[in-house]
């Protein structure tokens, strides 16, 4: 039985590795050395992230799982990331923009969750808002300068936001298992981050020439554990080891 | 335990405390080894409890690679300082800024080729704020950054239009 603080504590951890995950699939592939480096050093503030989120998720669970249990032996249904860290990681642009869209929101919702009333989970936000400070900064540069750049990269820019503008409205849900927490003082409400985050988003857009698309239909699911078909094979890559041999250390 | 420890005089016990405390701030970092963790500021606490000596660490990014084998550098160093009863907690909060590293610390960075961190961090890195970092080789302010990220997760790349040598900064957090 999920307890609503171990659910949500579980959001925040996976959605932290999938992206963690789908930027190390670019360490050795950036398309110059130092956009490598920054893809992997932007991962590994994520994985670390997760790490500590899992280590209290096991923590508040208290069933003896540790953080490489949740990480390595939970299949599809059992994990709760937004669908828009599990999809493919795509081209340069659309990796860059997705890393964007992530950083904008988690930027302030970190500020806010360092006063949390879960004291673990508020000393994990302090510590993980100076990492996303970088990475929206980072990010949002390179948005800029894509969209503002050749025919080649505006067009790329483009289409990656066409792609994932239906996944953004996902990380603004609130059910039942966080309505309770955030009335508690312990979740972070994110119709309070919707106003910064649209500044941000609105800012670099217009910095970027590219146009905001209008809110249609959201795609929804991930975070209840319905995902798509593309989270089964990064958790056959990230898993295979444990799956393998299980219990392996090293 | 108890009864042992409070057997001992009070200064016996205070020496190993000190004894520990040396040993665990003369721990250097794995990746920055001209510094300390107590020039890093990594080092957090050095006390007794009723389980013997307890050494508090913090890492500098969630993510740092360097944290499990500094904790591990800090058992031997104990060990070797013969500190029989001790352990090494992780701790998150207050969460590590490039304000605790010591002025001394930043000297040695400096002499290492790494620039050190530039200023006061403050609540909140502006969007599109600029750094300006003198190059640790000649001293020129006249500086450019290459990228955020560098070869660690603590660093950031840069490069001096003067004497035209690239260089680490260490970020500002």
């Amino acid at each position: 039985m999920e307890t609503p603080l171990f659910t949500y504590t579980l959001r925040l951890a996976d959605n932290a590795l999938v992206l963690g995950h789908r930027l190390s699939e670019w360490c050795g592939h950036g398309p110059m050395l130092e956009e490598d480096l920054a893809l992997a050093n932007m991962a590994l503030d994520l994985i670390g992230q997760a790490r500590n989120l899992y280590s209290h998720a096991g923590a508040i669970e208290g069933q003896g799982r540790s953080e490489d249990d949740l990480a390595y032996l939970r299949d599809c249904p059992d994990w709760r990331n937004i669908l828009l860290v599990e999809r493919p990681r795509g081209d340069f642009a659309f990796t860059i923009l997705r890393q964007f869209l992530y950083a904008a929101f988690m930027h302030p919702y970190f500020e806010r969750l360092s006063a949390s009333k879960d004291e673990t989970l508020a000393a994990i936000a302090a510590k993980s808002v100076k990492e996303m400070a970088y990475h929206l900064r980072h990010a949002g540069e390179w948005v800029i300068r894509l969209g503002d750049g050749t025919e080649e990269s505006a067009a790329r820019l483009k289409e990656a936001l066409e792609d994932l503008w239906p996944f953004t409205g996902e990380m603004f849900e609130v059910d039942g298992v966080e309505r309770a927490l955030i009335d508690a003082g312990i979740a972070v409400d994110p119709a309070a981050i919707r106003p910064v985050w649209d500044a941000t988003i609105d800012h670099v857009f217009g910095e970027a020439l590219l146009a905001r698309p209008r809110d249609g239909w959201m795609q929804t699911g991930g975070r209840r554990g319905e995902h798509s078909e593309h989270l089964g094979h990064l958790l056959a890559d990230l898993q295979f080891m444990q799956r393998t041999y299980p219990g392996a250390t090293w | 335990m108890m009864g042992e420890v409070a057997s001992f005089p009070a200064k016996v016990v205070d020496a190993e405390l000190a004894t520990a405390h040396a040993a665990a701030a003369a721990v250097c970092d794995p990746e920055v080894p001209v510094l300390t963790i107590a020039d890093l500021g990594v080092l957090r606490d050095v006390t007794r409890t009723e389980n013997g000596i307890e050494v508090t660490i913090t890492p500098t990014y969630s993510g740092c690679p360097a944290m499990d084998m500094i904790a591990m550098q800090v058992d031997l160093a104990l060990e070797k300082a013969g500190i029989a009863r001790r352990k090494v907690t992780l701790s998150l909060s207050p969460a590590w800024t490039t304000d605790w590293m010591s002025e001394a610390g930043k000297e040695k960075l400096r002499a290492y080729g790494i620039a050190p961190p530039v200023g006061k961090a403050k609540g909140r890195a502006a969007l599109f704020g600029v750094d300006e970092v003198a190059c640790p080789h000649c001293g020129s302010a006249e500086t450019e950054r290459v990228s955020e990220f560098g070869s660690t997760a603590c660093k950031a790349h840069w490069r001096c239009l003067t004497c035209r040598e690239p260089f680490d900064y260490f970020k500002c957090i």
